[in-house]
């Protein structure tokens, strides 16, 4: 070094950095990311595949209930409804800030990370 | 012209075993030129192990850093473990995407069932997981806490469903988003030609607009190639946590 002061010692540099990066990461807390680029289009494209997703997943399994188990077109009518439901319960769950639980997220525990919070 | 051609798959080497068609195709050429590129980036950044990194080893640095810490942040410390797992789906849908934006390439990741295998790999490694850590006491998660239990026929079989949904709308995303790109750029590529063919001597003129949206699509096109393989990720992650917790 120029200036003439000994040169840190690599561990001590580490552990600088090491306290600098954890200061920066208490300031900017937990990211905020809500799985998809935020914006209009962002949003419309979640909205998008969520309930696409669901409708495949609600259709396509009747579908293959009902062939498995013999009782069309039951399966197919009943999961039709049920993967319609969990689409828009997805939909809501993903804009009241429970981002990606599935099922197991409190109402309450709004901590997630993916979460829009309020 | 047609602005779907750019999908179609080209078996280079004729290959059926079983009854199943294993040819080698154009899709898993580029499968395999991604994988040795994510080899070759990683392991000639890293021969060096320079304390100040050259170029090389500043990205592979780069995206380790970037990986490390979007599973620290996003899976909790706890998933430390799974690291590996992470960074190579981060590094080959980066890498599909990216080798994508290179004129005359393929992209695999415009494929759902490309796309649908790695999210299913992902559906099942997280389950195994949430199955190995807390056993049978998983399958309390798809009752919603607090839910009267008159309500259970009906809660249930929705929490299955938006369980099941996972590897479903994380491939549709992906693949959706890419095919979309790609498909715009050669349409608006097409309105050129259109034009030029319609129009005579103004046509050339004309012809520059789609031009002109075409270079501003490729950049955004790059930002998504990169978005999606970060949202992939980043969801990848996300459900690693909930494995863990539950919750």
């Amino acid at each position: 070094m120029s200036d003439g002061k000994p040169p840190h010692s690599l561990d001590e540099l580490e552990a600088r950095l090491r306290k600098a990066r954890d200061a920066q990461a208490e300031k900017a807390g937990p990211s905020r990311f809500a799985g998809a680029p935020q914006g209009p289009i962002g949003v419309a494209w979640r909205i998008g595949v969520e309930l696409v997703a669901a409708m495949i997943v609600g259709v396509g399994g009747g579908y293959l209930l009902d062939r498995w188990l013999g009782t069309a077109p039951w399966g197919l009518v009943v999961m039709f409804f049920l993967g319609a439901a969990a689409g828009i319960l997805n939909v809501y769950r993903a804009f009241t800030g429970l981002g990606y639980a599935t099922g197991y997220g409190r109402e309450e525990d709004n901590g997630r990370p993916d979460g829009d919070g309020h | 012209m047609d602005p779907l051609h750019q999908f179609q798959i080209n078996p280079y080497v004729q290959l059926v075993i079983a009854g199943y068609d294993v040819s080698f195709s154009n899709s898993a050429l580029f499968m395999v030129i991604a994988v040795a590129l994510i080899y070759g980036v990683m392991k000639h950044g890293m021969a060096s192990r320079a304390l100040v990194p050259g170029r090389l080893q500043s990205l592979a640095e780069m995206f380790y850093e970037f990986v490390a810490n979007m599973v620290r942040d996003n899976a909790g410390h706890d998933a430390k473990p799974y690291f590996p797992f992470v960074f190579s789906i981060f590094m080959f849908v980066l890498f599909g995407n990216m080798l994508g934006m290179i004129p005359y390439t393929f992209t695999f990741t415009s494929h759902i069932i490309v796309t649908f295998t790695l999210a299913a790999t992902v559906f099942v490694f997280v389950t195994v997981l949430a199955l190995m850590k807390h056993g049978m006491h998983f399958f309390s998660f798809f009752m919603p806490h607090g839910a009267p239990i008159a309500l259970a026929p009906i809660l249930i079989p929705i929490e299955v469903i938006s369980y099941l949904m996972r590897p479903v709308s994380l491939s549709i995303r992906l693949f959706a988003n890419m095919m979309a790109g790609h498909t715009m750029l050669k349409v608006f590529a097409g309105f050129t030609v259109l034009m030029i063919g319609g129009l005579g001597s103004i046509g050339f003129l004309a012809g520059l607009v789609p031009v002109a949206i075409n270079i501003a699509l490729t950049g955004f096109e790059f930002l998504v190639a990169f978005l999606q393989a970060y949202v992939f990720t980043i969801l990848t992650c996300l459900y690693i946590r909930d494995a863990l917790e539950l919750h």
